[in-house]
């Protein structure tokens, strides 16, 4: 490992413990299969076909691994849905739609390490019984379409992928699937929906869970790119050497991707809950910018909830104790963050600073995802735009306070009504920045608006009021 | 209705892309249709957006009625219906960005082309293209390389830390790039 060079000014932090990026920004490397292989790329495929499929997802489910996607469903167990007397094709695809707000890591695997990415579906369409298996790709990623494309096409002709790989029973294709621009196909049953080639509406669960009724009806395993490169260290390392990594119930390692108001954003591998928040912005990201202090974090992408600087929480320690931890102070691992009402998510930490308005940030993540609502449930559809019309205007100056409670009883009315978490991502933001900045908003508002002269209900008040008045006269 | 390796619809496909498509059609045997978004992005790479022609002859390749295909190129941002500039900025308009400086980067590509930024409010994103048709411009959401703030692709290339005051300077490298080009042929 020590051998590995990285190129200038892109040498990973010395706090960081790459795996997945092992080979991002590393001197001297490229996408080719013989460099993949050069370095030990495919053993560990050549390791899982000498096992059972069954031992292979033992093992994983054993490493604890969590996926890297946004939910953090254990992936063992997630293989394990198939239905045990199936006798449908099962299909294996991998959601390279990288779409939510803040997150940045799948993009460096799928352009600078596709054999990684390759390896892990392998091992994974092995274990879970896939002869077949496709790469969603957002549309936004062209280039990384291609260089998969052509790792597949070296990868068939070395035996790697195909017919009868490396000489056992197993078969796999691999197809480059390329989306089309919208964050919905991230969700997996829109992802779904889309390959089949139509709108990406997502499906409503139950009955429609992927692993029993998938990709035309079919059993279908649905994960992240991370998720499915860590099967291949899973391999490397056997379950349990994985799970020692990280902490409990949080093993392995991640990328988080960090961006906004730091000295120097960017992506850092580390251990699952073995640095804190505060070690991520202060250490490894260079702190704050210049003069400033952190007002507020996003710890796993837009969808999830803000936490705001100043804030200490009250989370129960595994022994049933409580305890007060500031908001540096968060190990970054799945369990805490969601026991301090956020969630990991899928990696991005988007830092926000005191220069920032809430308002103007709120009426940001608002208006992307009233962009992004499917349409096919109403309180998702409308909900979502009328939440970011009222941050619109309260960010022009023209809101009212009882705008805020507008505003948290339209994303009351969308979450746990609708047919996808879409209704949650888009609903948490509006609540939780109330929850935290509440007199900030109120304060960007105005009483005096509702009665202001250019306020569009005052002008039709205004107008009403003198064509009644003239009405009068008249008569 | 069948698919249809040769539609009556007429298009100016030269044989290499239609064997690439044929290709494309053969990698999803289940299902036609699956292969609708792969076939647009063809079409579209060729002719730069997706005609009524193309929906047509689309849907008779793969054997759908044509609202089948109609139905995905107007849900898709990715794919236009109108012809866009010959160089296509995408500014990511999402947070990370934003706060980095994208919504100043697209006000002054709009300032350097004569586009009026006005057309751009509500929610949808539109695709506005300079009177010259040199250029146009749409606000994307998170293009996800949000580290490296602010993002903006041009066609197929993506660029990053991208603040406004470089903006006349990457629109200058692409006309030269494109002079080249056009000198070569
Ligand atoms: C609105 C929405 C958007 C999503 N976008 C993505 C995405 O871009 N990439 C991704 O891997 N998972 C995304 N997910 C999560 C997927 O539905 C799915 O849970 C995940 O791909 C499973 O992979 P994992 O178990 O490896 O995490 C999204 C979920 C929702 C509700
Ligand atoms: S919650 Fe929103 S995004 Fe999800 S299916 Fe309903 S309308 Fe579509
Ligand atoms: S916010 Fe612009 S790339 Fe993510």
């Amino acid at each position: 490992m020590d051998s590995i060079r990285y190129i200038a000014g892109k040498e990973p932090h010395p706090r960081e413990r790459r795996m997945i990026f092992r080979n991002v920004d590393r001197e001297g490397w490229d996408t080719r299969f013989a460099t993949y292989v050069a370095d030990g790329g495919y053993l560990e495929l050549r390791k899982a076909l000498a096992m059972k499929p069954a031992e292979v997802t033992a093992e994983v489910r054993t490493s604890g691994l969590r996926g890297r996607g946004g939910a953090g469903f254990p992936t063992g167990v997630k293989w394990t849905f198939i239905p045990p007397d199936n006798t449908k094709p099962v299909y294996l695809i991998c959601n390279a739609d990288e779409s939510e707000p803040g997150t940045f890591k799948d993009r460096y695997i799928l352009h600078q390490d596709p054999h990684q990415l390759l390896e892990g579906m392998a091992i994974a369409a092995y274990a879970v019984g896939a002869r077949k298996a496709f790469i969603y790709i957002r549309e936004e990623f062209p280039d990384a379409a291609r260089i998969l494309e052509e790792a597949i096409d070296e990868a068939v002709r070395e035996n790697i992928l195909g017919e009868n790989i490396l000489g056992t029973e197993f078969s796999l294709e691999i197809i480059v699937h390329r989306g089309a621009g919208a964050y919905i196909c991230g969700e997996e049953t829109g992802l779904i929906e889309s390959l089949e080639g139509k709108r990406p509406y997502p499906r409503i669960k139950p009955p429609y869970f992927p692993a029993a009724l998938g990709l035309w009806m079919c059993p279908t395993i649905v994960n992240n790119v991370e998720t499915l490169c860590h099967v291949k260290h899973v391999i490397a390392m056997g379950g349990s050497e994985y799970a020692a990594v990280g902490t409990r119930n949080n093993s392995g390692t991640r990328i988080l991707c960090v961006s906004g108001d730091v000295v120097k954003p960017g992506y850092y591998e580390i251990e699952v809950g073995r640095m804190t928040l505060g070690e991520l912005i202060d250490d490894v990201c260079g702190g704050m910018r210049p003069g400033r202090a952190l007002k507020a974090v996003i710890p796993g992408g837009s969808s999830s909830k803000v936490l705001r600087g100043d804030e200490t929480f009250t989370i129960r320690t595994p022994d049933g104790a409580s305890s007060g931890l500031a908001l540096r102070d968060i190990p970054l691992d799945f369990d805490t963050l969601a026991a301090c009402g956020s969630m990991a998510g899928s990696g991005g930490v988007i830092v926000i600073d005191d220069s920032r308005s809430i308002s103007w940030v709120l009426n940001n993540i608002n208006a992307f995802y009233a962009h992004e609502s499917c349409g096919q449930c109403t309180p998702c559809r409308e909900g979502a735009l009328w939440m970011r019309k009222i941050t619109d205007r309260v960010v022009e100056g023209r809101g009212t306070p009882t705008d805020i409670d507008t505003l948290l009883s339209i994303a009351g009315q969308i979450e746990g009504r609708t047919i996808c978490a879409f209704g949650e991502a888009c609903a948490w933001p509006t609540q939780s920045f109330i929850h935290k900045f509440r007199d900030e908003l109120t304060g960007a508002t105005s009483e005096d608006n509702a009665a202001k002269a250019s306020n569009p209900e005052a002008v039709a008040q205004r107008r009403y009021l003198a064509e009644a008045a003239a009405a009068g006269s008249a008569r | 209705m069948p698919p249809n390796p040769k539609p009556a619809t007429p298009l100016d496909l030269p044989d290499e892309l239609r064997q690439k498509i044929d290709a494309i059609v053969s990698r999803y045997p289940e299902s036609p249709r699956a292969a609708v978004l792969m076939v647009l992005h063809s079409l579209q790479g060729r002719f730069g957006y997706i005609s009524e022609d193309g929906i047509r002859w689309t849907a008779e390749r793969l054997g759908l009625e044509p609202v089948k295909v109609l139905e995905v190129v107007s849900f898709y941002p990715g794919f236009h219906q109108h012809p866009v500039g010959r160089l296509h900025f995408r500014v990511c308009r999402t947070l990370s960005c934003a706060m980095a400086g994208s919504i100043e980067l697209m006000e002054k590509l709009c300032e350097l082309k004569g586009i009026d930024i006005k057309a751009m409010h509500g929610h949808r994103n539109p695709v506005l293209v300079s009177d010259d048709g040199e250029v146009s411009v749409e606000y994307a959401e998170c293009l996800a390389a949000c580290g490296f703030a602010p993002v903006c692709m041009v066609n197929h290339d993506t660029h990053e830390h991208l603040t406004a005051d470089k903006a006349a300077d990457l629109l200058g490298q692409y006309r030269a790039k494109s002079g080249e080009t056009s000198a070569a042929h």
